[in-house]
């Protein structure tokens, strides 16, 4: 029978199958971040039970983490305590642990990646909803709570119905000024910040094929937004470009082992999909959000829309722009904005630093822009330095903060103050995300550079 | 973390018609620093329930004294965005054993489940009557059974059934959870990853 690449990676992991029940589902790769393991090692104590493969499990911290300063000690006591519980976890247990100041620090979904421990077909969750983003390399990557941490740390499996199957083809190519975070967004836009719940999404098409991993691992990040379980991208030549001599991908005849495994990981032809959606390419400009919602945005040209015309009931759409501080049917272009935050899981890539860089070279920081740019890992912080972009971004203003998650969820003091605006590449813009009362219009590097550079919303390409 | 056993609860509920009720509205990403599992209650729905300098907002629902009981009542989408445990971990720590939308986010359902929340699917018409019967009367009481898999407005007797998985409905009224099965079944997971590759 013809099946999907979801079924493929899924069945092969079933360990067993209750009936009226989940799937007992096994799990290749587990990662741990400081805030939701704690609770989950405590309560393996409480049991007396301990980790079942701790080889298979890779710690970092990366939620609470400074973004400046970081060879001193943490200054809250809060943030503090957390990092030293998962040091103090991972070594009890044998578990890797790329803590503050290791080389290969950084955001969970940027080191797995770049260390080569994502890899295709694998199963993999972390207590941490973007752990969708390891699904560019067509692996099934999800997010899990801490009591589902406890289950892997104890049995390296979770207990998970399985999710429907939707498939979203986009052929046809992105236009001028139209990056990878765009395309989430428009479907987004298209689908509402449910529309996918109960999925777990393919993506397919011409747009995805001719992406890079560091775009197809924006685009499965935001698959998270469309209340999707995840979302995947078969591998193929670029996936196996993007790996081959990574720290930790195979080496050798294990390397050639594994292609040919990767190679058969593709939906077979006459797939059938419990839902298909389709747009085209040429439909995408680059994108803005206007609501507390990722849902809850719109082509950079586009006014805001009336509450008659969107998903979300009325009153929660009212709510959702009374928090803005925005109106119906006025226009986002040439809106003040106040922060501007690079960076992120989302965008915390050397491609997104690039992008950036791109815009901003041999103009200035609007004066009433701070911005913060803050590199996904040390690595990427390495290479935006080899690569001089660190010299452009300081000719036009900007410094370059130390990696982390940063103002994206606001554990650490990254925070935008109440009432203020921030054209941010990260992921949510729901209330209070960036810090209480803070409002966040989440867009893509180019937008955030044009931002940047202008002290108000303008569409990138005519910076371009 | 075993928790209570659910079967059948007979409660007044606090409604909270608002869609896209997001786990950063639950609970704020700086109240996630704990490394024990308490107190996450007095923080649920911190920005919607406190002003800045801690006065209790008069116009939220749970600062209103006519409004109590164990059930809450959410819009659609209820609990989208963070994998955040500790979502759930504040619902259930101010005192609610159950929560009524008519749709949920995957990953706070699944959390949920696992600490002992139930989380009852109704068709969104009768989620409407259900915000109606509050309205009319605050001390309306909701009757969820678990066993019989029915929700009912008390005074009006009006029903619905809901669905949940045999093996999680087995586990919520037994009080058992995942991490007691699995540890069940170790040898054959260790097996099953001898056979696995990576």
């Amino acid at each position: 029978m013809p099946t999907t690449l979801f079924d493929k990676v899924w069945d092969s992991h079933v360990v067993r199958k209750i009936e009226d029940g989940p799937d007992v589902l096994f799990i290749d790769r587990h990662f741990i971040h400081e805030v939701t393991s704690p609770v989950a090692f405590l309560g393996l104590q409480t049991r007396g039970i301990g980790v079942m493969f701790p080889e298979k499990t890779f710690a970092t911290a990366d939620h609470n983490t400074p973004t400046i300063n970081q060879h001193l000690p943490v200054a809250d006591p809060l943030s503090a305590n957390q990092l030293k519980a998962l040091e103090t976890n991972a070594a009890k247990y044998g578990i890797s642990h790329w803590g503050l100041g290791n080389p290969k620090n950084g955001i969970v979904h940027v080191v797995g990646p770049e260390n080569g421990i994502t890899l295709p077909g694998m199963t993999i969750v972390c207590g941490d909803s973007h752990t969708s983003t390891h699904g560019a390399f067509g692996a099934i990557a999800f997010g899990i709570g801490t009591s589902e941490v406890e289950m892997v740390l104890s049995s390296q499996c979770i207990m998970q119905p399985k999710p429907k199957r939707l498939r979203i083809t986009i052929n046809g190519k992105l236009g001028k000024g139209v990056l990878p975070k765009d395309v989430p967004l428009y479907i987004l836009s298209q689908i509402s910040a449910s529309g996918a719940t109960g999925y777990f999404i393919e993506f397919a098409g011409e747009v995805f094929e001719s992406m890079t991993m560091e775009g197809r691992m924006t685009v499965c990040n935001l698959s998270i937004e469309m209340g999707a379980r995840g979302g995947m991208i078969a591998p193929d030549e670029t996936t196996f470009a993007y790996l081959k001599g990574r720290e930790k991908a195979p080496k050798g005849e294990a390397w050639e082992k594994a292609i040919s495994y990767w190679k058969t990981l593709k939906t077979d032809a006459d797939a059938k999909f419990d839902l298909e959606l389709s747009y085209n390419a040429a439909d995408i400009e680059p994108q803005i959000t206007y609501g507390t919602n990722p849902g809850l945005g719109t082509g950079i040209t586009h006014n805001i829309p009336a509450a008659t015309d969107v998903k979300d009931g009325a009153a929660s759409y009212k709510k959702s722009l009374e928090y803005m501080g925005f109106h119906e049917n006025e226009p986002i272009i040439g809106k003040k904005v106040d922060y501007v935050f690079l960076g992120s899981c989302t965008n915390g890539r050397i491609e997104d630093f690039r992008a950036f860089a791109s815009i901003v070279k041999g103009r200035h920081k609007a004066d009433n822009i701070t911005a913060w740019l803050v590199p996904g890992s040390h690595i990427v912080e390495s290479q935006i330095k080899e690569e001089g972009i660190l010299d452009i971004l300081n000719q036009a203003g900007f410094e370059l903060r130390q990696p982390g998650c940063s103002a994206c969820l606001a554990m650490n003091d990254d925070k935008v103050p109440a009432g203020k605006y921030a054209v941010s590449t990260s992921n949510r813009n729901f209330e209070g995300r960036q810090g209480p009362n803070s409002r966040t219009l989440l867009a893509s590097p180019f937008v955030a550079a044009a931002a940047a550079v202008t002290g108000v919303v303008t569409d990138p390409r005519e910076l371009l | 973390m075993a928790y209570d056993k659910f079967t059948v609860l007979k409660s007044t509920a606090v409604p909270l018609p608002i869609e896209n009720v997001d786990t950063d509205q639950i609970i704020p990403a700086r109240f996630l620093k704990a490394t024990e599992r308490k107190g996450f209650g007095d923080n649920l729905f911190r920005d919607w329930r406190y002003n800045g300098d801690d006065t209790p907002k008069k116009d939220f629902v749970l600062n209103n004294p006519i409004y109590s009981g164990k059930i809450l009542v959410g819009g659609k989408n209820f609990g989208s965005g963070s994998s955040r445990e500790h979502a759930a971990w504040a619902i259930y720590d101010y005192g609610f054993r159950c929560v009524v939308s008519s749709f949920f986010a995957d990953i706070f359902k699944n959390n949920s489940l696992n600490i002992g929340i139930l989380p009852v699917t109704v068709s969104p018409e009768f989620l409407d009557k259900i915000f109606k019967a509050i309205e009319a009367d605050p001390k309306a009481e909701l009757e969820v059974n678990l066993p019989e898999q029915t929700v009912t407005i008390v005074g009006s007797g009006e029903q619905e059934s809901f669905t949940i998985n045999g093996y999680k409905k087995h586990n919520l009224t037994n009080g058992f959870d995942d991490i007691d099965y699995l540890q069940a079944m170790k040898d054959e997971i260790k097996t099953f990853a001898l056979q696995r590759e990576f």
